[in-house]
């Protein structure tokens, strides 16, 4: 028998008055699968993470969480926000970001216990951050937040993690570092990921399928099906050539401004 | 100097102040705690707003006669569900509270200007009591900063997130909205109370220094609370206890000590990240 999906969108449509973002999307997401959802700025990448989380109300349709209708977030939800520097005055360290993703929903003091600090310390070894635990999240670096993200999204085991441009404003380097952190953690819990990025090159190792959102319509596969001259091309409405060098792969022509139209990576 | 410090008959006027002490130590801790959200949410101009408010409200209540905690309370209450309605982006916000609060003020000094009653407790309302806190208004004192106290411990660790990480929060299950509504109300009681003691001008120096104070000096999320409440219990405590023998309101007092902590706190921040760096 096959494993009930962790998420599945059912001919789900969303449109701000009269403006499409994407219709009839149909989307099964298995145990353990990681998928990355790419397209255009402005195609509906990160509406459909809040749809998800039930902060936006879909036109028509559904999505299904674990077998039940989406609710204003969950506790079955690991999620990666964008990298955006904290203030520098909150009183909060590395560490007490990452017990949030813990117990942070529960009532009372955050008192210290044993079962705690153990696993936050066990995942903070795991992204190779103990040596920061107590500086304050308002000095980490951008690859030393995403790392402790990570964790964060992850320490209670959640089935699914949602990823909204978690390497934006990362460096090379630690973009393929916290790229593959994430993936390690997907095959440790067995989560599935739903990763949403303007740049697949970082995680194209590790996906196991593309959505790519243009144009109100979407594209579903594995990369080698749907990142294709003619199947972008068919769905853009005009000439795209997908390049491949490297092992990198870039679409180019699909820019949506038409001013500049040098290639974009995406 | 003699009237701004006098402690000559300073055995005899402890007793006399026993209520007055206590109300200002739970005025501390409630304020102290109060504020660290007031602090990691950003609302310090909210506590000025409401503040305004609860100033018109107690005004009033003095005027007609009524209760002037429970006026105190119910200005609050109203300014606090205005900014929480009409607010919830931090720009509408303070451009909201910007709007009631002359007007808040302005209703406030309509009230005590036709209000026949002594001038001291006219004076009272906006920069503080001389110190004379009588036994309903201790009990009054006592029962709302109980309430704030026990509610803000309740809901400490998921306030915690929905503040300083309302993103992720959100996406976790914590009714971040909610909260921040339940928040805003118990913002409005503590407001409410400490008008009474410290006037409504000077609510800031509970609400907001003590805990801007100890984030001078820790990032732990257990500590920040723990020195938000020393410091504001000293303030009050000690301002109560220096402005005894001089016949003077107790906020001057109140404010500089709580000030000075601040200052203190700032100074040794700083020479300790200086320390770290070399």
């Amino acid at each position: 028998m096959a494993k009930q999906p962790v998420l599945k969108v059912k001919k789900a449509s969303l449109s701000f008055g009269d403006k499409s973002i994407w219709k009839n999307l149909d989307l099964s997401v298995a145990p353990g699968e990681f998928i990355a959802v790419i397209g255009a700025n402005a195609s509906g990448k990160t509406v459909l993470l809040k749809a998800i989380l039930g902060q936006l109300q879909l036109s028509s349709g559904a999505i299904e969480l674990l077998g039940k209708s989406v609710a204003h977030g969950s506790r079955q939800i690991g999620y990666i926000p964008q990298h955006r520097q904290a203030d520098s005055g909150l009183p909060l360290r590395a560490r007490d970001l990452l017990r949030m993703g813990l117990d942070g929903h529960k009532f009372g003091l955050p008192f210290p216990s044993r079962k705690t600090n153990q696993r936050v310390s066990e995942m903070l070894e795991m992204v190779g951050a103990q040596d920061i635990a107590n500086t304050p999240i308002g000095q980490l670096s951008g690859g030393q937040l995403q790392r402790i993200r990570v964790a964060q999204a992850v320490i209670d085991n959640p089935q699914l993690i949602l990823a909204d441009e978690p390497l934006s404003a990362l460096d090379l380097k630690q973009q393929s570092l916290v790229a593959e952190l994430i993936d390690s953690q997907r095959q440790q819990n067995g989560a599935a990921v739903l990763f949403v990025t303007h740049d697949v090159n970082p995680v194209l190792d590790y996906i196991d399928r593309v959505l790519y959102l243009a144009n109100g319509q979407f594209r579903i596969g594995t990369p080698d099906e749907v990142l294709r001259s003619d199947v972008l091309s068919k769905l853009y409405g005009r000439s795209v050539d997908v390049v491949r060098n490297q092992g990198r792969i870039a679409v180019l022509g699909s820019s949506d401004h038409d001013h500049h139209d040098h290639e974009k990576w995406t | 100097m003699e009237r701004l410090f006098d402690f000559s008959d300073y055995d005899q006027l402890i007793p006399l102040v026993q209520n007055s002490l206590i109300a200002g130590l739970l005025l501390g801790l409630m304020g102290g705690l109060v504020g660290v959200f007031v602090m990691t949410r950003d609302m310090s101009f909210a506590v000025h707003g409401i503040s305004e408010l609860s100033f018109a409200g107690a005004a009033i209540a003095l005027l007609v006669g009524l209760n002037v905690a429970l006026g105190a309370t119910f200005g609050s209450i109203i300014a606090a569900i205005i900014i929480a309605i009409m607010g919830t982006r931090a720009k509408d916000r303070n451009s909201i509270i910007a709007v009631l609060m002359p007007f808040g003020l302005g209703i406030g000094i309509l009230a005590l200007a036709l209000y026949e009653g002594r001038a001291a407790n006219k004076f009272g309302l906006l920069t503080g009591q001389i110190i004379a806190v009588d036994d309903p208004q201790v009990f009054w004192l006592m029962a709302t900063s109980v309430l704030v106290i026990a509610s803000l411990l309740l809901i400490w660790r998921p306030l915690s997130f929905a503040s300083l990480d309302s993103e992720v929060a959100e996406a976790r299950g914590v009714p971040t909205k909610t909260l921040g509504i339940v928040f805003m109300l118990l913002l409005a009681l503590a407001v409410a109370a400490s008008v009474q003691i410290v006037g409504a001008l000077l609510v800031m120096t509970l609400l907001v220094t003590p805990a801007a104070a100890a984030l001078r000096l820790t990032a732990s999320p257990l500590l920040v609370p723990v020195l938000s409440v020393v410091f504001a219990a000293v303030s009050v405590v000690g301002g109560i206890l220096l402005a005894l023998g001089g016949g003077l309101p107790i906020s001057p007092y109140v404010t500089t000590l709580s000030f000075a902590i601040y200052l203190a706190a700032r100074l040794i921040g700083r020479l300790r990240n200086a320390g770290a760096l070399r």
